[in-house]
C-alpha cells in the first residue's frame, strides 16, 4: 500500500516559479487525473512526486519518509514512471527494454532469476505486446514504444503508477486500451495511479478524481463532475466549451464551441 | 537460455582470439620464432615443463625481454581503449563517442608536450616523465571539464560533451604554440608526432607490472556497472526512475572511464578508432547489452590493438608504422561497413 502526501510545496526551475503551495493528497489506491493547460506544472508534479525533482520549500512523503531521506533504488521499488517520450540510442529489443525495469531488484553482477524473467513477460502479455518481445525498440511506432514503456513499469511492479500523457502518442483504440488496462490494475490489485492528462474527455471517463492546476496552484480538486465546470475550464483553459453528460455512464462530456458559432451558445 | 550459451561461446572464441594474437605476435619481427619454441618457452617459465631448448638463447631473451612485454603491453591499451569506450558511448548516450572525447587526449598531449619541453631526464617504476605527464595531463583534464560542466549541483551530459571540445581545442592551441616557439620540442617533432599517432613504447616489466593491475582492475570495476549503463540507455531521468544513483554513478563511471584511457595513453600516446570500432563491432553483430559488450569489447580490442602493432612494426619492416595509422586504416572501413549493413539501427 502507498500513500504520497505532498504539503505546502513549492518548486522553481531557473527562470521562476513553477509551482506555489501545492498541497495534494493521494491515497492508496486512488486513481488520479492531473489536468491543467500546458506548462501548468502537471509533469514537474510528476518529477517532484517521484523524487527526481527536489522542493524549494515544503515536503513530499511517500508511504510516510519524507522522500528525500529515500534512496533512488528504495523508491523505484515501490514508484514506477511513465514519461512522455523515451528516445533509446542503442538497439535493444522489446524485451530488453521491459527487463530494465526489473533493473531495481537485480544484483550488480547476478544474471536476472526465472521469476524477473516471468515477471517481464506478465508485463508484455498485459500490455498486449508478447508479439513484439524480438522487435527492435527503435524500430516501433510511437504507439507501440508508449505500450513498451507501461510494460518496463510494470515490470518494475510498483505499488505507485505516475504517467505523464499516457495517451498523447496514441489512436483512439489504444487511448481506451491503455486506460482501460491502467484502471483494471487499480481496480484489480489496487495499483494507486497518478496520470497526467491532456484529454479532458478521456479523465472524466476514466479517473474518480481529477485535480486542476493553473499557473502552478491547484485550482480544483474532486470528482470529475466538481472539477470539470463550463465556468472552472473557461477560466483555467481560456476555452469556450460547453460540459454535456456522457449518455451513457453519466461523466461529464465536453463539448468544445468554435469560435465563429459562440452566439449558438444557450 | 539458448541465448545464454551462444553468448558464454562467442566471448570464449574473442578469448581464443586474443590468446592467438598474443603468439602470432610474439612469433614474428625482425626475427621470425616458430611458434611451437614459443609455446615452449613459456610453458618452461611456467616451471611446470622442461622441454629441451630448441632455439637459441638470444630468441629467448627476445621473446621474454622485448616482444612478450610489448605485445602483453598492446593487448592492455586495446583492452582498456575498447572498455573505456563501451563506458563512454553507454554514459554519454552517443554512439559516437570515444574513450578521448572529454578531453583525455589533449590533456595528454598537452602533459607529454610539457614533458618534453622540460630539459628533466627522471624515471619512475620503468616510466619517463612524458608517460606520467600524460596520464596526469588526461585526468586533470577530465577533472576539468566535469567542474565546468557543472550547473546547479548537476552536470548535464550535453554541457560536458561541450566543455569537452571546447577544453580540447584550447588545449591543442596551447600545444602548437609551445611546438612552435621551443627549439627543444622543433628537435622532438618526432616524438611528439609519434605520441600524437600512438605506438606503444613498452621498454619492459617494471611498466607492465604497473599497468595491468590498473587495466584489469578497471575492466573488472567496470561489469559492475553494466545494468546501469542498460539503464543508462533510457537517459538520465529514465535511468533514476529505475533507480539508478544518476549524479554519483555518472563520476565513478567517469573516474573509470579516464583511469583506464589514462593508463593506456601512458603506454601508447592517443591510438584512435580503437575504442569507437571495437565496441560497435561488438555492439552491431551481438546487441547493446553492457553485461555482455563489456567484457567482448575488452577481449575484441586486446587482440585488435595485437595484431594491429604486430602490422606495424612488420609491414614497412625496418620502418615502423604508428600503430595509430593501422588502427585507422582497418578501423575506419570496418566501421563504415558496420553502418552500411545495419544501417537501420541508426534511423530514428
Amino acid at each position: 500500500m502507498i500513500s504520497l502526501q505532498i504539503s505546502q510545496v513549492d518548486f522553481s526551475y531557473f527562470d521562476g516559479l513553477v509551482l506555489h503551495k501545492i498541497d495534494l493528497s493521494v491515497k492508496a489506491g486512488e486513481m488520479v487525473g492531473l489536468l491543467g493547460p500546458n506548462g501548468s506544472g502537471k509533469t514537474t508534479l510528476l518529477k517532484l512526486a517521484s523524487g527526481i525533482l527536489k522542493p524549494a520549500q515544503g515536503e513530499i512523503r511517500l508511504d510516510g519518509y519524507s522522500i528525500s531521506s529515500l534512496s533512488r533504488k528504495y523508491i523505484a521499488r515501490k514508484v514506477a514512471v511513465v514519461p512522455q517520450q523515451f528516445h533509446i540510442p542503442f538497439a535493444f529489443t522489446t524485451g530488453e527494454v521491459v527487463m530494465l525495469g526489473r533493473t531495481p531488484f537485480l544484483r550488480a553482477l547476478a544474471d536476472e532469476s526465472e521469476a524477473d524473467r516471468r515477471l517481464v513477460s506478465n508485463a508484455l502479455e498485459l500490455v498486449g505486446i508478447s508479439e513484439l518481445v524480438e522487435r527492435r525498440f527503435n524500430e516501433l511506432s510511437g504507439g507501440e514504444r508508449q505500450k513498451v514503456i507501461l510494460a518496463m513499469a510494470l515490470a518494475q511492479q510498483p505499488k505507485l503508477l505516475l504517467l505523464d500523457e499516457p495517451t498523447v502518442h496514441l489512436d483512439i483504440a489504444h487511448q481506451m486500451e491503455i486506460l482501460e488496462l491502467v484502471r483494471e490494475l487499480n481496480t484489480g490489485q489496487g495499483l494507486t495511479v497518478i496520470a497526467a492528462m491532456h484529454d479532458l474527455n478521456l479523465a472524466a471517463l476514466y479517473f474518480d478524481r481529477l485535480v486542476l492546476l493553473k499557473e502552478g496552484r491547484v485550482w480544483a480538486d474532486g470528482t470529475p463532475n466538481q472539477v470539470l465546470t463550463e465556468a472552472g475550464i473557461g477560466e483555467v483553459f481560456s476555452a469556450s466549451v460547453r460540459v454535456e453528460q456522457h449518455p451513457l455512464t453519466g461523466a461529464p462530456h465536453i463539448v468544445i464551441i468554435p469560435r465563429g458559432n459562440a452566439n449558438h451558445q444557450k | 537460455m539458448r541465448r545464454r550459451n551462444k553468448l558464454i561461446l562467442v566471448l570464449s572464441l574473442l578469448g581464443v582470439c586474443l590468446i592467438a594474437a598474443l603468439f602470432l605476435a610474439s612469433a614474428f619481427g625482425a626475427v621470425n620464432i616458430s611458434l611451437p619454441d614459443i609455446a615452449k618457452m613459456a610453458l618452461n617459465k611456467l616451471a611446470i615443463f622442461d622441454f629441451p631448448s630448441t632455439w637459441r638463447a638470444v630468441e629467448e631473451t627476445i621473446i621474454f625481454q622485448i616482444r612478450l612485454p610489448r605485445v602483453i603491453g598492446g593487448a592492455l591499451v586495446g583492452m582498456a581503449l575498447a572498455t573505456a569506450g563501451v563506458l563512454f558511448q553507454g554514459l554519454l548516450r552517443n554512439p559516437m563517442a570515444d574513450p578521448y572525447i572529454i578531453g583525455t587526449s589533449a590533456g595528454a598531449a598537452l602533459g607529454a608536450t610539457i614533458a618534453m619541453l622540460l630539459p628533466i631526464n627522471l624515471a619512475f617504476l620503468g616510466f619517463g616523465l612524458v608517460p606520467v605527464a600524460a596520464f596526469c595531463g588526461a585526468l586533470a583534464t577530465v577533472f576539468l571539464v566535469y567542474n565546468l560542466a557543472r550547473v546547479g549541483g548537476k552536470t548535464p551530459i550535453i554541457s560536458m560533451l561541450l566543455a569537452g571540445v571546447v577544453v580540447s581545442s584550447f588545449m591543442a592551441a596551447i600545444m602548437a604554440l609551445l611546438i612552435s616557439m621551443s627549439d627543444r620540442l622543433q628537435l622532438n617533432l618526432q616524438s611528439v608526432y609519434s605520441f600524437l599517432l600512438g605506438h606503444i613504447s613498452v621498454t619492459g616489466w617494471e611498466q607492465i607490472a604497473v599497468i595491468t593491475p590498473l587495466v584489469i582492475g578497471g575492466i573488472i570495476c567496470a561489469r559492475f556497472f553494466a545494468f546501469r549503463l542498460n539503464a543508462l540507455s533510457l537517459g538520465e531521468e529514465g535511468a533514476a526512475y529505475l533507480g539508478v544513483e544518476v549524479e554519483r554513478d555518472k563520476i565513478l563511471i567517469l573516474s573509470l572511464g579516464s583511469l583506464l584511457t589514462a593508463a593506456a595513453v601512458s603506454i601508447s600516446g592517443l591510438i584512435g578508432f580503437v575504442g569507437l570500432v571495437v565496441p560497435h563491432a561488438v555492439r552491431l553483430s551481438f546487441g547493446p547489452d553492457h553485461r555482455f559488450l563489456l567484457p567482448a569489447a575488452a577481449l575484441g580490442g586486446g587482440a585488435f590493438v595485437i595484431i594491429a602493432d604486430l602490422l606495424a612494426r612488420t609491414i614497412m619492416a625496418p620502418t615502423e608504422i604508428p600503430v595509430g595509422v593501422i588502427t585507422a586504416i582497418i578501423g575506419a572501413p570496418f566501421f563504415l561497413y558496420l553502418l552500411r549493413r545495419t544501417r537501420k539501427e541508426y534511423a530514428f
